[in-house]
């Protein structure tokens, strides 16, 4: 089976020392930053990425992954123990997590957390192993306006999934392009918006954007939060779930991993949707129905196996697209253009020991990551209660130090201030900075698409609508903000996010 | 009338701001045609775009009422990015035994749980440990003591 001979190349690459080394390192040090109250993936792994630009591509990327699923299953920690999530898709966590906790079921809540979190990943990993290939096929019959749609529709469904004000989030969507755009067009050669400044000629870093927007920004935000203290943490008895909660978790698990797979396919979501979505389901299925929300383990184990199985399955149209499905795959595009491999279909193709080694490596992170927590939970404990205003200054001081280090300017620490104090502002005034990223990063590749789409069309802009793969994903697109601006639907939403 | 959405009203200012300076600094990068883009022409399409989507907000903000900004930590702000901007001024000069301790005394500043003794203790425990992983580990050019003082 070409299954088989592919997952055994991967294994083969992921099974090296140095390999299963970055990967424990990944996971290690995600988790680690991870564990911190209010920190989340996005800003773990802008501040971690500079450690890997040393390494060779396919370490680095193994690393990066580790980190990504690190830093989730840190932020479920915290979510479950203090009640304090490190992002959206955590918060349905703590619902039902913390309730465990108070009532002394937070080592059992853990466990769950992170079976959950086992099963769906290897689920996920072996989803992503059979369809990458098949749905790279497919988008090597992609042409560039077929491209540059599923951009729209990449972005645009970000913008739905964004808090706050649809209006807003497509202005940061706009704007992030425009951002994107700053220094040498590829094409003509021509200096835009550098300002004669020499620094700006290669474009602004991606990650100083994401530690000023991400890193800076939630430091500032924190601050202004700031009376509740340190952390109560609840105290672990045992990490062992009885039969009965063995025989509770089985099915939302199942579910949760089939919710999460699914949803976390569709641009814009990544994990957020899946956790949200399994924990709803469950509610409504579950014989325990009531319990929810008083300290359920389904309300734990749903959620926890579709955030996770979504984190992986994300990686799809990463890896087989080359569109980054979320923030946190924004980022790991980055990564990959820097170490000098173009994402999209051609990957399986030219890099098949990369593609494979990052699939395998993935399911090798999780057991890393069973296996690093259950024993190592009285040090991320002790880690989650460093009081925030201890914490916040060594924060900044690795994003000063890592942003340097990308390029060794000062000039990026003095962007990443700017970028902190306008990631401030913008949340101030609702406008979400996840879209932005988002947008900043796929700005170039989607002016490159529009420009060889009307090459090809001869100028014609009506190619976007005459190709049906396009017209399908601009239609999804449309659909997707009309059903999210329509009042019903735009209450639900609201009350969704308001479960923070 | 008056706008009663402090928050469209801000950003939709902003927005046309940014869209009209885009504008005006990219006006000679170059249109080209649809068929042969030029550099001005994604930039135009997309500023046009902030602009209209500011001109919405803006005129939102006189229809529709919202909620006020809220509260604001100018003192998180400013202290925070200030300190890094400080950190990033001196670094080379003064090398990161004195930038470092500034960056995190400043900082730490910013919070009202400061003290003295534990931002001190804070800034010589991160300045060994930055000295030790990044510039003796990792080999990043910074330097321990820098050129003002003749290191």
């Amino acid at each position: 089976m070409e299954l088989l001979a592919n997952l055994g190349l991967g294994f083969a690459t992921a099974i090296t020392p140095t390999s299963l080394l970055y990967c424990f390192v990944g996971v290690f040090l995600g988790t680690l930053i991870g564990v911190l109250p209010g920190l989340g993936p996005t800003a773990t792994i802008a501040m971690l990425l500079p450690v890997t630009f040393t390494l060779p591509p396919v370490s680095a990327l193994i690393m990066l992954a580790g980190i990504y699923y690190g830093s989730q299953y840190g932020g479920s920690t915290t979510s479950i123990l203090v009640n304090v999530p490190g992002e959206a898709a955590s918060v349905v966590t703590t619902l039902d997590g913390y309730q465990m906790a108070r009532q002394g079921r937070a080592g059992v809540a853990l466990t769950a957390a992170a079976i959950a979190s086992f099963f769906a990943g290897t689920v996920a990993t072996l989803l992503l192993a059979l369809f990458a290939p098949p749905l790279a096929e497919v988008a090597l019959k992609f042409g560039p306006a077929d491209y540059f749609s599923l951009m729209v529709l990449g972005l645009l469904a970000s913008v739905v999934l964004a808090q706050g004000s649809l209006l807003h989030a497509i202005g940061m969507v706009v704007l992030g392009l425009l951002l994107g755009l700053v220094g040498t067009d590829v094409n003509s050669g021509a200096q835009r918006f550098s300002f004669g400044i020499p620094q700006l000629a290669d474009g602004i870093g991606f990650v100083v954007v994401a530690m000023g927007m991400f890193g800076l920004a939630e430091i500032i935000r924190n601050l202004e939060r700031e009376e509740d203290g340190t952390a109560e943490v609840t105290k672990i008895t045992s990490l062992m779930p009885t039969k009965e909660d063995w025989k509770r978790m089985i099915a939302p698990i199942l579910r949760g991993t089939a919710i999460g797979s699914a949803l976390g396919i569709l641009p814009g979501s990544g994990s957020i949707l899946g956790a949200f979505a399994a924990y709803s389901i469950e509610k409504k299925v579950s014989k325990h129905g009531s319990e929810f929300g008083k300290g359920a383990i389904e309300g734990v184990a749903a959620p926890e196996a579709a955030n996770n199985a979504g984190a992986q399955t994300s990686f799809i149209p990463m890896l087989t697209l080359g569109i980054p499905s979320n923030p946190v795959m924004a980022l790991m595009v980055g990564a990959m253009i820097i170490h000098g491999i173009q994402p999209g279909p051609s990957v399986i193709t030219e890099q098949p020991a990369l593609f494979w080694g990052i699939i395998a490596s993935m399911w090798i992170g999780n057991l890393f990551l069973i296996i690093l927590n259950l024993p190592l939970i009285g040090m991320w404990v002790r880690i989650i209660m460093i009081p925030y205003h201890i914490l916040f200054p060594a924060i900044l001081v690795f994003c000063g130090i890592g942003v340097f280090s990308l390029k060794n300017t000062e000039f990026d620490i003095y962007l990443m201030a700017l970028f902190g104090m306008l990631g401030y502002l913008f949340v101030k005034l609702d406008c979400e900075p996840a879209p932005m990223l988002l947008a900043f990063i796929l700005g170039p590749m989607m002016e490159e698409y529009l420009r060889r789409a009307l090459l090809l069309s001869r100028g014609d802009p009506m190619v976007f609508i005459t190709r049906p793969i396009s017209a399908t994903l601009l239609a999804l697109g449309v659909l997707a903000i009309l059903a999210a601006s329509l009042p019903a639907l735009y209450k639900k939403r609201e009350e969704a996010f308001r479960e923070e | 009338m008056t706008s009663r959405n402090p928050k469209d009203l801000w950003t939709g200012i902003i927005y046309i701001a940014v869209g009209l300076a885009a504008i005006i600094i990219g006006r000679d990068y170059g249109m080209g045609t649809p068929r042969k883009m030029g550099p001005a022409f994604f930039p135009a399409i997309l500023s046009i775009i902030l602009i209209m989507i500011g001109i919405i907000s803006l005129v939102r903000s006189f229809l529709r009422p919202g909620t006020p900004v809220g509260r604001f930590t100018l003192r998180g702000l400013l202290l925070v990015t200030g300190a890094t901007l400080v950190f990033g001024l001196i670094v080379r000069g003064a090398g990161l035994i004195i930038a470092m301790p500034v960056l995190v005394i400043v900082s730490a500043y910013a919070s009202g749980k400061f003290r003295w003794r534990t931002s001190i203790a804070m800034a010589i425990v991160l300045t060994v440990f930055c000295i030790l992983i990044f510039l003796k580990g990792l080999g990043i050019p910074l330097p321990i003591l820098g050129s003002w003082f003749g290191g």
